[in-house]
């Protein structure tokens, strides 16, 4: 087990290993999505007081989760990387960044939008979508400080230690915006069954959530492949790869 | 190296720079001065106001003195000294933003009531003011110093240290900012002033870590 999980974490075998594991995944997270899209779109009755217009949460709520997660991932990435020394845990922090800002942009304009018919604006500071941009500011701040070094080991220690102050601060952060305004409705759907929701209405969310992180998992795959190059391009293997194709 | 020692060192290169101290606070006092002119000068417009202005422009301030905090330091070498010494980094760092506080943020806080007062700030609530700017210029000059540990390698760090501590410091305004709001309309201000309290507590337990390892990356590459 641990001279397999040795092997994977060598960047070649696991350029390799993700390279082969991509392709798959992203397929699987098309033909989610598109059920869940189905699913959500078509086969979900309108809300008795949003009617159609509740739709958009079928990627705002997945969109918001994965911003929160696509966080963790990368902070927990970074406190391995610090700790162990490793450099595929940089990597994976350093790719996970950008989809991770890009989840969060996307739960900001879909909740824009959806604020404008039901709220009456599309910008309020409300205290998730303040915490929500605030997300994105930190994000924004571990990309620059990340690209900020001519060297790449500095920039990814450097940005490391960044995300772990800002994982630390997250949820003050969190508590402080809440207690400070809220417009934003609290989370309607928690784990388990509800009997004032239908089924039919919250598994469309679970699929569409099931989506998005096959999504993620397939491209922070494409994008630790396209870190490892950049990382390695001067060793044996990667010449050898290039000289090949 | 003595703690003293080094309070001393620092106290008494900060005094043969009198003024590049002199410029956050200049800063401070025509920061507060634009909002009247870009607002109104309508005294009870700027009394509602005068707590959120002091705030930002005193988070601002305290931004701009923190990048000179390691910087002449990695400059001429006396950096690595620190590392070298015996002493653990965590607690030399956590001097050095003391003494660093002591001499760019508590200023900020003595200037302050003249501020408030240039805003139509209320007499009775100054003491209130100066309170939560007394417990949160510190949160702020370790989330500052988090950000100085890690650009202090980087030429230009200058624009880079509050895009990328400025997320951070939401909290601090926050609570620092409605603790003065309240007091301006004779509210209890407790519940904030603790919470000012908690996140100091807070900052001054962790952020020597972050601090020390942020100094420790800059000064490796």
């Amino acid at each position: 087990m641990f001279i397999w999980f040795h092997k994977l974490v060598s960047p070649p075998y696991f350029y390799k290993f993700a390279g082969r594991l991509s392709p798959w995944l992203a397929w699987l997270s098309l033909l989610v999505i598109l059920a869940g899209l189905y699913a959500g779109l078509w086969l979900a009755p309108p809300d008795y007081q949003q009617g159609d217009g509740f739709r958009i949460m079928y990627v705002h709520v997945p969109s918001a989760w994965m911003s929160l997660f696509v966080y963790t991932v990368m902070a927990m990435a970074a406190a391995i990387g610090l700790i162990w020394r490793m450099k595929l845990a940089h990597a994976v922090s350093a790719a996970a960044a950008p989809l991770g800002a890009s989840f969060t942009f996307l739960a900001l304009v879909t909740g824009s939008l959806w604020g404008k018919p039901m709220w009456g604006t599309y910008w309020v500071w409300d205290a998730r979508l303040t915490s929500e941009l605030i997300l994105l500011f930190l994000y924004l701040g571990y990309m620059v400080l990340n690209r900020a070094f001519d060297d790449r080991r500095t920039g990814d220690r450097a940005s490391a230690i960044l995300a772990l102050v800002g994982i630390v601060n997250i949820p003050i952060i969190h508590y402080s915006v809440k207690w400070w305004n809220t417009l934003h409705q609290g989370p309607t759907v928690f784990f388990g069954p509800r009997a004032d929701i239908p089924p039919s209405m919250y598994i469309p969310l679970f699929i569409m959530v099931a989506g998005f992180m096959l999504y993620f998992a397939a491209f922070i795959l494409k994008r630790l492949q396209v870190e490892i190059l950049q990382r390695e391009r001067n060793t044996a293997w990667v010449r050898e790869l290039v000289e090949k194709s | 190296m003595k703690p003293a020692a080094l309070i001393q060192r620092d106290l008494l290169l900060a005094y043969r720079r009198r003024s590049e101290l002199a410029t956050p606070l200049i800063f401070f006092v025509m920061v507060t001065g634009l909002f009247p002119l870009a607002l109104s000068p309508e005294p009870a417009l700027l009394r509602t106001l005068a707590p959120g202005v002091v705030w930002v422009a005193a988070l601002l301030a305290g931004l701009i003195g923190q990048e000179s905090l390691f910087k002449s330091d990695y400059e001429d070498g006396s950096l690595e000294q620190l590392l070298l010494s015996p002493a653990p980094l965590e607690f030399v760092v956590l001097l050095r933003v003391f003494t660093h506080w002591l001499v760019t943020g508590l200023p900020l806080v003595i200037l302050s009531p003249l501020m408030g007062l240039l805003l139509n700030y209320p007499a009775a609530a100054m003491w209130t003011l100066i309170m939560s700017l007394l417990l949160g210029t510190p949160i702020l000059s370790f989330l500052g110093a988090v950000g100085a540990a890690l650009t202090v390698g980087l030429r230009r760090s200058g624009m880079l240290l509050p895009v990328l501590i400025l997320p951070l410091t939401v909290p601090v305004l926050i609570f620092g900012a409605s603790t003065a709001a309240r007091a301006a309309s004779s509210e209890p201000t407790a519940a904030p002033l603790y919470f000012l309290g908690a996140m100091l507590v807070l900052a001054v337990t962790f952020a020597p870590y972050a601090i020390a390892g942020g100094l420790r990356v800059s000064l490796e590459s």
